[in-house]
């Protein structure tokens, strides 16, 4: 067996991995690596006179002044601030639930909560559109017919239509932010449980002592994961509401697409698409920096 | 005492998770029951609970309107054909980033996953751009290029091809399997589950992907469901029957293969994850 660790060394062709990234790494460079420097390059141009030319930091500072970005990130800010909390509490709360040994036909829970996860964006919207309407809808049926509560104007009323848009995104990805935790929970060694029993500890403590801290890394996940999400929402207010009524519910996304494909202005819907991939990179980094401070 | 305690925290916990549930799916129940009914009865208080008689007429508006069969066909071939095509390409580059040595093979992979981190909003211009110069607008190609290759998908493979045995790879070599034909015949089947998760993960990807289509598609013979479901709603007059069929043909086949393949499903869709 003399050829052996020769074979071993030698056996492949010096061109083999390269012909396998191959495929993928050209295609990869045409259609994300290069759009992502062309349209940092973009956003330093401005269209004059049907080409575009070097603008320095026009649009940028241009953004500075536009109440609509303004708005826009303002709205992404106070869902990100409201919505993005509650649905983690709720997964949480339900994970843990699940998760209690009380607790049967833990299967077919988690498939019910875990079904408005699969639905496209839109199609959920779609149905929101009418669950949330005014006069006919399920919601203020219940409210105003069962129990005796004034109708709300959802998705007309500025504030409401921020809620009804949280609403529905809470909704959507409650279920599948409690998937990831249950994961996370099943991971937690049982005999730390016990331990805490014999010292005493009651339910409450337990979840404070033991299940937050254990879970704290896919917490930090799925807050980063909400986080960026909410930063880039588009689907839902573009069905919902537009971004309405008077711009409460227009986000970063819905500002990049009106200015990009609707005025066609792409030097500044790029400037506008930077500054939140920089938000999101800042966010991000400072999330894992909080959160990696002092678990370990 | 202590019995009774679990008891009572037996019942409440287990009537908060029903309730939770129902929330989960009332809309779903509500969004099918709607489908059958007219704009009229889907607006009648008390509402209609139970399926109507309209299904028919709401598929055949629907029809009329959109050209459903044909958008449901664009939808379909588009998923089917991106989910094949990128799978097959993240398995190839994740094989080789996970099996070989090569010179530049961290750089490149690094290179790879960063841009996970950059939000799509921030290419949408070029690739706009960059279409419209191919003369590629309101075509399937258009569609599917830009997400083919996929830094998560590769990024997936890469972590799975880990586990594959290199002895296994070095006996299908020295039974005179091409380099090509190993990856084909003995690394790809002993991947079956981690394809399977990511092939769903990608189906749903583009069976629910809803911005670039709506930014390369404006002929609505070339719409996605999606798509097609959008236009109804910027209609002046909305047929709400129409809608809400709209709706539930988009979610009846992801729907249908959730139930049958819970456990693939779920890990497919929490692998995937990154993208959020």
């Amino acid at each position: 067996m003399t050829g052996g660790p020769r074979r071993r060394a030698r056996s492949f062709s010096r061109l083999t991995p390269y012909l396998f990234i191959a495929p993928a790494v050209i295609l990869f460079s045409i259609f994300t690596i290069y759009p992502i420097i062309a349209s940092f390059l973009l956003s330093f141009q401005t269209r004059q006179a049907g080409s575009y030319v070097f603008a320095g930091l026009a649009n940028y500072a241009r953004l500075i002044s536009d109440d609509y970005f303004l708005t826009a990130l303002l709205n992404n800010f106070t869902i990100l601030a409201i919505q993005v909390p509650v649905q983690l509490v709720l997964a949480l709360l339900i994970a843990v639930g699940l998760n209690s040994a009380l607790v049967r036909f833990k299967g077919a829970f988690r498939v019910a909560y875990f079904m408005p996860a699969i639905t496209a964006l839109v199609a959920y919207s779609v149905v929101f559109v009418i669950l949330l309407n005014t006069d006919f809808g399920l919601v203020n049926y219940f409210l105003h017919s069962i129990l005796k509560l004034p109708k709300i104007d959802w998705l007309a009323n500025p504030f409401w239509a921020k809620v009804g848009l949280m609403m529905a995104i809470t909704w959507r990805w409650t279920g599948y932010n409690m998937v990831i935790m249950l994961a996370g929970l099943q991971q937690i060694s049982g005999e730390l449980y016990e331990a805490a029993n014999i010292d005493g500890a009651g339910t409450v403590q337990r979840f404070f002592r033991i299940t937050v801290p254990m879970l704290k890394p896919i917490i930090l996940f799925a807050f980063i994961l909400s986080t960026i999400g909410t930063l880039q929402l588009f689907d839902e207010p573009y069905i919902l509401t537009k971004g309405g009524p008077n711009n409460a519910t227009l986000t970063a996304a819905l500002y990049i697409y009106r200015q990009g494909f609707q005025y066609f202005d792409f030097g500044y819907a790029s400037a506008i698409s930077y500054v939140l991939v920089a938000i999101i990179a800042v966010l991000s980094w400072f999330q894992l920096k909080i959160g990696g401070a002092d678990s370990d | 005492m202590i019995e009774r305690k679990n008891l009572i925290a037996r019942i409440l916990l287990f009537a908060g998770l029903i309730a939770g549930a129902f929330l989960s799916l009332a809309p779903f129940y509500w969004m099918f029951i709607a489908a059958t009914h007219s704009t009229g009865e889907i607006f009648a208080l008390p509402p209609n609970l139970l399926p109507g008689k309209h299904l028919l007429s709401n598929l055949a508006n629907l029809q009329a309107e959109v050209g459903l069969a044909r958008v449901v066909f664009n939808s379909t071939i588009l998923a089917v054909v991106y989910t094949i095509v990128t799978v097959f390409l993240s398995a190839m580059a994740g094989y080789a980033f996970a099996k070989f040595q090569f010179r530049g093979r961290d750089a490149i992979f690094f290179g790879v996953l960063i841009t996970i981190m950059v939000p799509y909003q921030a290419t949408l211009i070029p690739l706009f751009s960059t279409m419209a110069k191919l003369g590629w607008i309101n075509t399937y190609k258009a569609v599917l290029t830009p997400n083919l290759a996929n830094a998560f998908g590769i990024f997936l493979m890469r972590q799975n091809m880990q586990a594959v045995p290199t002895e296994m790879i070095e006996a299908g070599r020295i039974d005179g399997c091409s380099e090509f034909g190993t990856f084909m015949r003995i690394v790809l089947p002993s991947m079956r589950p981690a394809l399977a998760a990511l092939a769903i993960y990608m189906f749903m990807f583009q069976w629910n992907n809803f911005m670039w289509p709506l930014v390369v598609l404006n002929d609505p013979k070339m719409y996605t469901i999606p798509v097609a479901l959008s236009s109804l709603i910027g209609l002046s007059r909305i047929d709400y029957g129409q809608l809400m069929l709209g709706a539930s043909v988009s979610t009846l086949p992801i729907m249908a293969v959730f139930l049958i393949l819970q456990r693939q499903f779920i890990s497919g869709i929490l692998s995937g994850s990154v993208k959020g």
